[in-house]
């Protein structure tokens, strides 16, 4: 079971009303190596992984739904005061016509989520090695975020974001190592 | 619904529950990987009681962080009450 | 597995190579390009008892771990990419 905690993991600022930007982050809403796509896939991996790294699983799957509320609250920021036209002149008309200003699980192109971004394997080395790579991939799609970004607190939540990933990815390498060890000696009875 | 405005004090506060949880959540992260080191399981478990404690103070201003029971409700029911985090 | 207490400043956390410029390329070059090598790659399984952040610094920093924080700005602004 799981509850939610009503406060955002980290403070998200918002310095300028930017729908463009709106435009880009949904990519880490909806996209491929979003965070929607990072907490399903760990939290489906748990069922069939050793149960030394099951914890983990659980709990990187668990806060990257606290990143995931930091990104909608981003894009909620920079585009709840928008009117139609302003949506249009941001890019943002074919998302407008289809959602108003509602968020929805797709990524900057509007192509929406879908399950087959999440990767399950049934090994736990193929698994873990995808999650190192998944935790990479969400590093630099922040990375050319902030590159396209001059908005210096979203920036800051994003860094942070960013952060994260390179945390996970260490969590992960090491539960590689974990599994390697001598526990899986097979026994002979 | 009534619109409440959280008070100056508040977001302090706040701020330093997000702390505090924060490093809960990179102790959660680094002893599910060392089960062994006594150290930071200390560690864990002072800042989870400090922030059991904090909870509460934020709790005063802003009302239920949790549900289902994890937190007293005043009367009427307050979870639904605005601000949600990302309206704050 | 690295051992406890290895020093962890013997890595640069960005790498720069020097793509090949064609005469005919139609955009003006980018002569040297940089990329990312955090810490994850080199820490190995972190050793018990690293120095810390405080809570607060630790937030805002995004680890609780300075052996772990990986620094990012925008390499086009930085002067690295040029």
């Amino acid at each position: 079971m799981w509850f939610y905690e009503k406060k955002l993991q980290y403070p998200v600022r918002v310095k300028e009303c930017n729908p463009m930007l709106a435009k880009f982050l949904i990519e880490q809403y909806g996209g491929a190596d979003g965070e929607l796509s990072a907490a399903l896939r760990y939290l489906n991996q748990r069922y069939s992984i050793p149960d030394k790294v099951v914890g983990l699983l659980t709990d990187i799957g668990t806060e990257e739904f606290a990143h995931l509320e930091m990104i909608a609250t981003m894009i909620y920021k920079l585009t709840k005061d928008l009117t139609g036209e302003q949506m249009r002149e941001a890019g943002l008309g074919g998302r407008y016509t289809d959602h108003d200003n509602g968020l929805f699980y797709e990524n900057t192109d509007r192509t929406p989520w879908t399950a087959a971004y999440v990767q399950a394997k049934g090994d736990p080395i193929a698994d873990l090695y995808e999650d190192i790579a998944a935790e990479e991939k969400a590093r630099a799609t922040y990375q050319w975020i902030i590159n396209m970004s001059d908005d210096p607190w979203i920036n800051d939540s994003l860094k942070f974001l960013r952060e994260r990933e390179v945390v996970h990815s260490q969590r992960f390498r090491e539960a590689v190592e974990i599994i390697k060890e001598d526990q899986n000696t097979k026994k002979v009875f | 619904m009534t619109q409440k405005q959280l008070p100056e004090e508040f977001y302090p506060l706040l701020e330093e529950l997000q702390a505090t949880d924060f490093v809960l959540v990179e102790l959660t992260l680094y002893l599910d990987t060392h089960p062994h080191d006594q150290a930071a399981i200390q560690q864990f478990n002072e800042f989870a009681h400090y922030r059991h404690q904090l909870k509460l103070r934020v709790e005063e201003y802003y009302g239920p962080l949790q549900q289902y029971g994890n937190s007293y409700s005043a009367t009427p029911w307050n979870w639904n009450d605005s601000p949600w985090p990302w309206q704050i | 597995m690295k051992k406890a207490g290895i020093s962890m400043k013997e890595f640069t956390q960005r790498k720069y190579y020097t793509p090949y410029i064609s005469p005919f390329d139609p955009c003006p070059p980018i002569r040297v390009k940089s990329y990312e090598t955090p810490p994850n790659l080199y820490l190995g399984f972190q050793p018990y008892h690293l120095p810390q952040f405080t809570p607060r610094e630790a937030l805002y920093h995004g680890t609780l771990w300075p052996a772990l924080f990986s620094p990012y700005s925008n390499p086009y602004e930085r002067g690295d990419d040029q």
